[in-house]
């Protein structure tokens, strides 16, 4: 298991660090600086093993987080802590910074003390821990003792993700469906690989233990309704609207169980915001941009550039955040840049053009052609080109999926389903999108 | 508020003042002192001073004090222990507080605190803790158990945590059952017989029930102790792969890829006709392809995993190469993992998007990276046939953008392709040859010089391109030095009337001018072969080569096998089995994956059969594999063998390498023939030079290790034992036994070669061991050891090596190497090896030394069934220089004295009892005296061996 855990600034200076095992010493901190922080080289692995002890690495900014080991240790699990200690120090203090750090370092040991347990990963559900490992000093003595028993059983209980009698005056919650749609092109338009990652979002203020059951388009369970439903009209309507998800993982609230026997998707969610799934589909994308590269290389000092994108769905709707970003050789000199619609501009620190649109509705279409004078150069290797990329926000999923619906149940309390006003709000965005020239 | 002031103090004196504002009465001025201490103590100044000082304020109700005098406490108890006892009070108070929460801090404190005396104090209170109502404290208290067991295991094994431990497995509350299950697996795996996970149906059940119910970490706890268990039969692998399949949407990675490591073993007992198994098989693709959407790190820990899946198991994701493309802002070593995957997976379904994208990769900047994706431009062609033509031209096509790095790695990989193709490709010649130049690296100059000297009767101007080479001949490496030589006998064995001088001129060179032994004895041979019998020397250079095949860096299948059964966890990371980077027992326990259910057996065996069957047909590779990226950071603490001190380690290659793997079958079928020939003719050799003895007298070792292994001795010589598996070793299996034969101390050794590829270059080291045994001379492998074959060695050793006590006192740490990696391995080696010839003790000194050494040092042993009379004892023990100076005989009782001497001048001195008269007594008593009484023990076992055999 896990024998000990460093914080160290970006100058390799140890912030934090807790040792849990006897078989690590405190030259291991040291050996972690100088053979990573301070190597010379980049980093070609983010396990390293240094004189048969392991070190697993992750960056948060400037700040490195290392835990080490000298056992077979599950590896995945490590870095799955590692991730998890970030985002419970995220949720108590903010960003992962120097100073933030610094500031809060005896709420860390004490975290530390709370989460890993002779390296073996405790309980790490921030909402449990902030339960009692306060910012101002831990609650302990002024807790009657239900108090105290209820902290102890929500941390090892069942559901260790939520508290008994949680009471709002209005019951809400709000779905938001994010994804990240990915593409990689070939310079002549074709597909070489698109994918879309989602995630559900959910933050549910709702009173007592509330039983949820999440619906959406998912096409095995449409077409498995379409069947019992029997009638062939359905089934051609659904067909249409559902969507073929690859893969799809949860929150450790929902029953897995039951979604693998039934694909019903059912939980008792935390209190407040949390991720519901996450999910992956490779088919029928919707791919909201098209970029057509055209690069003519005029001699050796000069280069011609015209990119058009093209915005592909409805045109009721509206794209922002749109920019592309297109990567101009090492030698360039100098560019002159002509748009259309939006901004563009040279930066040289950058070595790309970058081309910014506010909003831009579907079915449009706009280009930029730029000229790029090149500085003479003897060396004899070709410039690569690397991608053009792109960012945009658009308000629908490009996977096409769709919530149906999000029931809830809580039989103690008198508030029923229709009574929980709900939200759903659908955001793509880009993730790598990518055309190459 | 702001804690970061803390780390600001650096001015003297500042333990002076620490100590006065920890004894300060007031609360707030104490907590802000006590902070300052734990900043000093994190960025590593020793605050051990205050110690006393900072226990003092252990005794508070300030919860956040409390937890930062502990935390202080677990870093400096072990350096005081005395003082550390100041504290037990407080902890066992602590245990018994109201508040579960205290209780439970109390626990794991105190576990975390390593000082036996505090550990006696544990013992009470943890036993309530493990029983106490609170869930929280029982999960706490379950790992305080694996914490003392840690510090003191008999202790735990005397006090019957054990027991309660394993109560825990049914507690009502998933993560007490959890914990219980990760501390059980952890105590389990340092007592590797004992039957403490004792698995069965019933436990299985419960724990399967758990897992539906803890934390995402208690169900990796569970999940990687399940993949422990092995079902009886394929139903009930069966039923718990259903109930472990759920698991795999879990959002959490290593739920995920534990999940996958119980499937992938228990499928193996599946049968393979069965509905269910293709079902599995479908639902394991999409989340190991989840799992590369997942950070960087994750995503390298899942590639390394999926690289064995993908070996162990190819049908699972071969339509699903895309995932594999590498993206622009991968990190480096995401993109390399990717491409190795991509190379694996690529079929002649999907060759043209494969190559297409090794294209675009080969102009990336990374060149690590870039050259990579050429040499996999390369295995495309070797492994799909038709695919070949398109690759060459991609290749050529790299070739003409002048990138230096990319033109030598594009030739390397050529030269593997016409091996493979011969006589097809062979167009291109005349494009490499412009490039000629622009190699500066070995490797792809010796490929380039390998390409010339094979075809040479097609390039016009092969001598000339050859002979530049030669201008520079002392500065090249050996490598490329190797492969001119050979090349330009090539040259002039196919075109003999224009070169001959130039033959004359590299035989010269490697034979006369060069210090490298390799180069001078592969010169001689071809010398020779030449001036007696060129037809020969034809058939023997220009042999037909074997076939290469097309998968390489295919992990040994026993290794392979192992790792599967560690998915998820280090070992699968690094490829190496976890006795490879793990001290001590633990992790040592090979894993193995469960036999197939009999029932599956005769349906799947044609599978199996030709799987295996491809194995063994398949020629030994001749890629050269490259390294992998952490396969040599293991060996830092071990430098490569300086084998002997005057014979530099290369020497083992001379023979290997003499004809560049034509030699292979000449040496298996007429090695006697060829032995008789050059052993008994050396004046065949050039006489102007004089018999080189280094040639000599390799050559006679090699045939006389027959002899030397069958020789008589007096000593009794143990037979050989296995000392490394070849599971542990990539098929490498090593056994030996030690044996002293007229005063030389002998290892004698079978290497056998259990791997599908040739191993060669081997090496041997001993670590620092109790009598200073070291290798007196390299470790004469001088041929290949070819897949199958076993060589027998014997290793003369000296004891003039460096000393260090070992326990046991005759425990000897070995490391092999050869060309795959270094193995370890330890063994133990009879003490009587050390008994020296000269052990005869004079009467007089030996009554003397008797009396002289203390009788505290006399040890007493009884040697039971032992039917010799003393007679035959004393001329038994006498062949292992146990000498017998006297002999009484008091009441139908024969007492020998007898007197060894050890290699480092330890007398060691005895007196042997024997029944005279009465047979049915058989146990001989033995005394055994000797200054250093550690020996004695070992004394006896020889005595024991010894008269035994």
């Amino acid at each position: 298991m896990i024998g000990g855990l460093f914080i160290y600034n970006h100058k390799g200076e140890v912030l934090i660090s807790r040792i849990y095992r006897d078989d690590i010493g405190r030259n291991a901190v040291d050996a972690f600086r100088v053979n990573v922080i301070h190597a010379r080289q980049q980093v070609r692995s983010p396990v390293t093993n240094i004189a048969r002890t392991s070190f697993f690495h992750i960056k948060r900014s400037n700040i490195w987080l290392a835990a080490v080991t000298k056992q077979n240790v599950n590896a995945a699990m490590v870095f799955e802590f590692l991730y998890k200690m970030c985002d419970v120090m995220t949720a108590y203090f903010g960003k992962i910074s120097e100073e933030n750090i610094k500031n809060n370092f005896v709420l860390i040991y004490e975290l530390l003390d709370e989460i890993l347990d002779f390296g073996y990963p405790q309980n790490s559900e921030s909402g449990a821990l902030k339960t009692f490992i306060t910012q101002q000093g831990i609650k302990g003595q002024h807790q009657t003792k239900e108090e105290q028993s209820q902290i102890t059983s929500q941390v090892t209980g069942q559901i260790g993700w939520r508290r008994e009698g949680i009471k709002y005056r209005r019951n809400e919650l709000f779905l938001d469906v994010l994804e990240s749609v990915n593409l990689l092109m070939s310079p002549q338009g074709q597909v070489l690989s698109a994918h879309v990652s989602g995630r559900v979002v959910m933050k549910s203020y709702l009173s007592g233990m509330p039983e949820c059951k999440f619906g959406m388009n998912d096409k095995i369970v449409i077409d498995k309704q379409g069947k019992s439903g029997g009638t062939e009209d359905s089934g051609k309507s659904s067909g249409k609207q559902s969507i073929a998800i690859d893969d799809c993982t949860f929150h450790q609230c929902v029953r897995l169980s039951k979604f693998d026997s039934e694909r019903s998707i059912s939980f008792i969610p935390p209190d407040g915001e949390f991720e519901l799934l996450r999910y992956r589909t490779t088919k029928d994308i919707i791919l909201p941009f098209r970029v057509i590269p055209l690069v003519r290389e005029v001699g050796r000092t000069k280069l011609e550039v015209k990119v058009v994108i093209k915005s592909n769905f409805k045109p009721s709707l509206l794209a922002q955040k749109i920019e592309v970003r297109i990567p101009t050789p090492l030698n360039t000199s100098g560019v002159q840049v002509i748009c259309m619609k939006g901004k563009a501009k040279y930066k040289a620190s950058e070595n790309a053009i970058v081309w910014k649109i506010k909003r831009m509705a579907g079915m449009k279409e706009s280009q930029i052609s730029a000229e790029i004078e090149l500085l003479p150069t003897t060396d004899k290797k070709k410039w690569t080109r690397p991608p053009i990329s792109m960012n945009f926000e658009v308000p629908f999923a490009p996977s096409g999926l769709k919530v149906r619906y999000l029931k809830v149940f809580e039989s103690k309390l008198n508030y029923s389903d229709h009574d929980v006003i709900k939200w759903v709000r659908y955001i793509g965005r880009s993730g790598i999108y990518e055309t190459r020239c | 508020m702001t804690d970061s002031k803390y780390f600001t103090t650096t001015k003297k004196g500042e333990i002076f003042e620490l100590k006065a504002e920890l004894n300060s009465d007031k609360k707030e001025k104490k907590k802000e002192a006590v902070k300052k201490v734990i900043a000093s103590m994190t960025v590593g100044k020793d605050v051990s001073a205050l110690f006393p000082d900072v226990v003092n304020c252990m005794q508070t109700d300030n919860l956040e004090l409390k937890k930062l005098v502990y935390l202080y406490l677990m870093n400096y108890a072990k350096s005081q222990p005395d003082m550390a006892i100041m504290a037990v009070n407080t902890f066992v108070k602590d245990c018994e507080d109201p508040n579960p929460l205290i209780r439970a801090l109390a626990v794991r404190t105190m576990g975390c605190i390593r000082v036996d005396k505090i550990t006696e104090y544990l013992c009470e209170p943890l036993r309530k803790c493990l029983k106490d109502e609170d869930p929280y404290v029982r999960k706490t208290a379950a790992v305080c158990v694996a914490k003392l067991h840690d510090i003191n295991a008999q202790l735990v094994e005397d006090q019957g945590f054990l027991d309660t431990l394993k109560d825990l497995i049914s507690d009502s509350n998933p993560m007490v059952v959890a914990n219980a299950v990760a501390a059980l697996s952890e105590i389990a795996e340092s007592h590797p017989n004992s039957n403490l996970l004792d698995l069965n149906p019933q436990t299985i059940n419960k724990l399967l029930t758990a897992l539906n119910e803890c934390t995402e970490w208690g169900q990796i706890f569970i999940l990687d102790c399940l993949a422990n268990y092995t079902p009886r039969d394929d139903r009930e692998s069966q039923s718990i792969c259903e109930r472990v399949t759920p698991r795999l949407s879990h959002a959490n990675s290593a739920v995920v890829l534990s999940a996958v490591k119980v499937l992938m073993k228990f499928m193996e007992m599946l049968p393979k006709d069965l509905d269910y198994y293709g079902t599995l098989l479908k639902k394991l693709a999409p989340p190991l392809v989840t799992l590369l959407s997942a950070e960087p790190e994750l995503q390298y820990v899942a590639l390394r995993n999926i690289n064995l899946i993908v070996q162990k198991r190819p049908e699972i994701l071969k339509h699903e190469m895309k995932v594999f493309f590498v993206k622009y802002n991968d990190p480096i070593y995401v993109k390399l993992e990717k491409l190795d995957i991509m190379i694996r997976l690529a079929s002649q379904a999907n060759i043209a998007q494969v190559l297409a994208e090794l294209k675009e990769y080969a102009t990336e900047v990374d060149v690590d990276f870039v050259r990579k994706a050429v040499r996999a431009i390369g295995r495309c062609a070797i492994k799909v046939e038709q695919s070949a033509e398109r690759c060459v031209s991609t290749l050529l096509d790299l070739i003409q953008t002048k990138v230096n790095y990319v033109v030598q790695e594009a030739i390397v990989v050529i030269k593997d392709i016409f091996r493979k193709y011969p006589n097809k490709y062979e167009s291109v010649i005349a494009t490499l040859c412009e490039n000629l130049d622009s190699l500066d690296e070995p490797e792809a100059r010796a490929a380039m010089i390998w390409i010339v000297g094979e075809y040479a009767e097609r390039i016009d101007n092969a001598d000339e391109l050859l002979e530049s080479f030669l201008e520079g001949f002392h500065d090249e490496s050996t490598q490329v030095q190797l492969q001119l030589l050979t090349a330009i006998v090539k040259l002039f064995l196919k075109k003999p009337t224009e070169t001959q001088e130039l033959v004359q001129q590299v035989l010269s060179l490697a034979t006369q001018d060069s210090d490298n032994p390799d180069l001078r004895d592969r010169g001689y041979i071809y010398w020779r072969l030449l001036s007696t019998d060129p037809v020969a020397a034809k058939e023997v250079v220009l042999a037909e080569k074997p076939l290469i095949s097309e998968e390489t860096d295919l992990i040994e299948p026993t290794l392979l096998e192992e790792l599967i059964c560690h998915i998820g966890t280090l070992a699968s990371v690094y490829h190496k089995p976890p006795s490879a980077f793990v001290e001590g027992s633990r992790g040592v326990q090979h894993k193995r994956l469960p036999a197939r259910a009999g029932s599956g057996e005769s349906t799947d065996s044609p599978d199996v059969s030709q799987s295996v069957g491809g194995a063994t047909e398949a020629a030994p590779t001749v890629i050269p594999s490259q390294g992998d990226l952490l396969g040599d950071l293991l060996n830092l603490d071990l430098a490569p063998p300086a084998a002997g001190p005057t014979v530099p380690p290369s020497m083992q290659l001379g023979a290997m390498d003499l004809l560049g793997g034509g030699l292979d079958s000449l040496m298996g079928d007429d090695s006697e023939a060829m032995g008789a020939g050059l052993g008994s003719t050396p004046a065949v050799m050039p006489t102007s030079l004089g018999a080189p003895p280094v040639v000599g007298g390799g050559l006679g070792d090699l045939f006389d290790l027959g002899g030397s292994v069958g020789m008589p001795a007096g000593a009794y010589v143990p037979p050989k034992s296995v000392w490394l598996p070849a599971m542990k070793a990539k098929g490498l299996e090593i056994s030996g036994t030690f044996a002293r034969r007229s005063g030389v101390i002998q290892m004698e050794l079978s290497l056998t070669n259990k791997a599908m590829s040739v191993m060669t270059d081997f090496a041997i080291q001993f670590n620092r061991n109790s009598f200073g045994l070291a290798p007196a001379g390299p470790l004469q492998v001088l041929t290949p050891l070819s897949p199958n074959q076993t060589i027998e060695v014997s290793l003369p050793l000296s004891t003039s090596g460096p000393v260090m006590k070992m326990e046991p006192l005759n425990n000897l740490q070995v490391a092999v190497k050869n060309n795959i990696d270094v193995f370890y391995f330890s063994c133990q080696y009879p003490i009587s090896l050390l008994f020296v010839e000269d052990g005869k003790m004079e009467r007089q000194v030996f009554l003397a030394t008797w009396k002289d050494i203390p009788n505290d040092n006399e040890a007493q042993f009884v040697i039971k069934d032992c039917h010799l009379n003393s007679d035959a004892a004393s001329s038994k023990l006498q062949g292992s220089n146990i000498f017998t100076i006297a002999k009484r005989t008091v009441d139908n009782q024969d007492m020998l004295y007898q007197s060894i001497k050890l290699t480092n001048g330890i007398w060691v001195l005895t007196e042997l009892r024997v029944q005279g008269g009465n047979p049915s007594y058989t146990d001989l008593e033995l005394s055994v005296k000797c200054r250093a009484s550690e020996v004695s023990q070992f004394v006896y076992q020889c005595y024991e061996l010894v008269l035994k055999n």
